[in-house]
C-alpha cells in the first residue's frame, strides 16, 4: 500500500536548540532518508521551505478565489516535508514513521487513494 | 432430562467460544468484516433453531462454519476469487471439526489476531471497546450502547468507522511481532480492564447490564489468558477481575448505596473463588515478570484474604503500593498508598500525604471523598463536609452519590 508521510515539527522547538545541534539531526535525516529509499520504503518526498513562505488559495463557494499569506492550518506544528511509502500495511508505515530521527516533531501516515 | 435453563446456559456458552473463532476464520477468508459478522449472525440464528431442539453438536465450529459457508454461497459468487475462497471455506470447516476444549488453545491465531486488531492503537479507544465487545465478545449492537449509555446509532456509527479505517488505512489482521507485542498486549489488557471497570463500577447509569458487563471482560480475559498462557500480566488482570468479583455481592446495601470495604460483610464474599484467584496470581508472579496488574491484584488479594477490617495486613499492603509507584507513578496510586497510611500511621499522617496531590486530583470525586473520611477521623466535621460535598459534585454514580448523600445528611 502507498501511505504519505506528513511531516511536521514545532518551530520553537526547532528554535530552541543550536545550530550544531540541529545540523547533527539534519544529517541523521539525510542518512536515515537514504536507507529507506534504498530499501524502497519511501519512494518519494521533498523537504518544504517554511511555512512563511506558504501562500494559501481558497476557493469560495460561488467559485471565486481569494489569495492570502501564511498555510491554511496555523498551529504550533507546521508541516515541513513528507514522502510517500509503499510498505505492505499500516504497521510497516507506523514502523518508519516511528523512526525519523528528528525529537519533537509529529508525523501523520494517510494512505494514498488508489483507483482502479 | 437436562434443564432448559442449564441447555440454554450450555448452549450460549458453546456459542460464545466457537462464535469468536468463526468470526475470527471468516475475517481472514473473507477479508471483509462486515460479511464475515453478517454470516456469523445468521449461523448463530440457525444454531440457537437447531440446538435447541436437536442438541449441540459433536463439532460445533464445524457445524458453524458449514452453516455460514451454505450462507456465503449466494453472497461470494458475484466476487473475485470466488472458488479459492470457497475451498479456504471447506478446508476450515474441516479444520474445525475438534470443539473447543474450555482450556484449549484451539483456533488461538484466529481469535488472537481478530483482538488485536480490534485494540490496534490506530483506532481510537472508544471505536477498540466497541469493537471487541461487538466481534469478539459478540454483543449486539443494542448491548454495547446499553452498557455505555450512548445511543445506538452512535455505537453502530463507531462499528462503520472503524471497519472503515481498518480497510482503509491498512491495518493489518495479524498476531504482533514478538518486538511489538509487549505494547500491543498492553493495548488489549487497557481495553479489557476499561470494559471490565465500566461494568463494575460504571461512571453513569444505573442498568443491570453492568454487572454482565464486568463479566463479559473477565471472559474475554480468561479467553486471552488461554490463547497465551505465558503473560503474567493477562493473568494479574484476570486474578483482579475475579479478586473483585469474587466480593461483589457485598457491594452493595438494600437501598443501593455502595458498601465500603471496613463496613462489608465478608461473609458474602465468595472464599473459594477468591482463593483460586490468589492461586492464579501466584502462577503469574512465579514467572518473574512483574508488572503493573499483577500488583494490584496483590493489593485486592491482601484485603480479600484479610478475615476482617481489623485484620488487613496494612504494611503489607504499603509495601505493595510502593512497588506500584516504581512502576506506574501516577497520582491517583498515590491516593490509594495514602489511605493504607492513615491505617498505620493515623489520618493526619494520611492527609498530609495527601496535601501535595491536590492540584492534581481536584477533579477527581474520590479524592475528595477520601479527604472527607480523613477529616471526620481526625475530628474536623465542617472540613469533612465540605470535602464529601466537592465529591458528590463530581460523580454520576448514583449508588456513590447515596452513600456520599448518607455522609452528609
Amino acid at each position: 500500500m502507498k501511505y504519505v508521510m506528513l511531516i511536521a515539527g514545532s518551530e520553537e522547538v526547532w528554535a530552541a536548540r543550536t545550530a550544531e545541534e540541529n545540523a547533527a539531526i539534519y544529517e541523521r535525516i539525510g542518512r536515515w532518508w537514504g536507507e529507506q529509499s534504498a530499501a524502497g520504503r519511501i519512494v518519494d518526498g521533498h523537504e518544504l521551505e517554511p511555512s512563511a513562505t506558504a501562500t494559501t488559495v481558497r476557493i469560495g463557494l460561488d467559485g471565486g478565489s481569494t489569495v492570502t499569506d501564511g498555510p491554511f492550518i496555523e498551529g504550533k506544528e507546521m508541516v515541513g516535508g513528507f514522502g510517500v511509502l509503499d510498505v505492505p500495511d499500516l504497521d510497516e508505515a507506523l514502523k518508519v514513521a516511528a523512526s525519523w530521527p528528528a525529537p519533537g516533531d509529529v508525523l501523520e501516515i494517510r494512505p494514498i487513494v488508489e483507483r482502479g | 432430562m437436562a434443564d432448559r435453563s442449564q441447555v440454554d446456559a450450555r448452549l450460549a456458552d458453546v456459542l460464545r467460544e466457537e462464535r469468536s473463532r468463526l468470526i475470527g476464520a471468516l475475517v481472514r477468508i473473507l477479508d471483509d468484516w462486515d460479511l464475515a459478522e453478517e454470516l456469523v449472525q445468521d449461523a448463530a440464528v440457525a444454531a440457537l433453531e437447531h440446538w435447541g431442539t436437536e442438541g449441540i453438536p459433536r463439532n460445533p465450529g464445524a457445524w458453524l462454519m458449514t452453516t455460514a459457508r451454505r450462507r456465503a454461497v449466494d453472497r461470494l459468487r458475484r466476487r473475485a476469487r470466488y472458488r479459492e475462497r470457497m475451498a479456504l471455506l471447506t478446508a476450515e470447516a474441516r479444520e474445525m471439526d475438534v470443539p473447543i476444549a474450555t482450556d484449549g488453545p484451539l483456533g488461538a491465531d484466529d481469535r488472537l489476531r481478530l483482538l488485536f486488531t480490534c485494540c490496534h492503537p490506530a483506532l481510537s479507544r472508544e471505536a477498540q471497546v466497541a469493537l471487541t465487545l461487538r466481534t469478539v465478545a459478540g454483543l449486539d449492537t443494542a448491548a454495547v450502547a446499553r452498557a455505555f449509555i450512548v445511543a445506538e446509532a452512535t455505537i453502530a456509527q463507531r462499528l462503520v468507522r472503524a471497519k472503515r479505517k481498518i480497510r482503509d488505512a491498512g491495518i493489518p489482521y495479524r498476531v504482533p511481532a514478538a518486538a511489538e507485542l509487549p505494547a500491543r498486549l498492553g493495548e488489549v489488557l487497557s481495553v479489557l480492564y476499561l470494559v471490565f471497570n465500566e461494568g463494575y463500577l460504571a461512571s453513569s447509569g444505573d442498568a443491570p447490564e453492568r454487572r454482565e458487563l464486568a463479566r463479559d471482560a473477565e471472559w474475554l480475559t480468561s479467553l486471552v489468558a488461554r490463547l497465551m498462557p505465558d503473560e503474567p500480566e493477562v493473568l494479574g488482570l484476570l486474578a483482579l477481575m475475579r479478586l473483585h468479583l469474587a466480593r461483589a455481592d457485598a457491594r452493595f446495601g438494600a437501598d443501593g448505596a455502595l458498601v465500603l470495604l471496613p463496613d462489608q460483610q465478608r461473609a458474602r464474599w465468595d472464599r473459594p473463588a477468591i482463593a483460586s484467584a490468589v492461586e492464579l496470581l501466584a502462577r503469574a508472579q512465579r514467572m518473574g515478570r512483574i508488572g503493573p496488574y499483577q500488583v494490584q491484584a496483590a493489593i485486592i488479594g491482601l484485603h480479600a484474604m484479610a478475615l476482617s477490617w481489623a485484620a488487613t495486613p496494612w504494611q503489607a499492603i504499603v509495601g505493595q503500593y510502593d512497588l506500584l509507584l516504581r512502576i506506574q507513578p501516577t497520582p491517583v496510586v498515590e491516593l490509594n498508598r495514602a489511605l493504607a497510611i492513615a491505617e498505620l500511621d493515623g489520618p493526619a499522617a494520611a492527609l498530609e500525604a495527601l496535601a501535595p496531590l491536590a492540584d492534581r486530583l481536584d477533579g477527581y470525586h474520590l479524592f475528595h471523598a477520601a479527604r472527607g473520611e480523613l477529616l471526620r477521623k481526625a475530628g474536623d466535621p465542617d472540613g469533612a463536609r465540605e470535602a464529601n460535598r466537592r465529591a458528590l459534585g463530581l460523580t454520576a454514580n448514583p449508588a456513590e452519590r447515596r452513600l456520599l448523600e448518607g455522609r452528609l445528611s
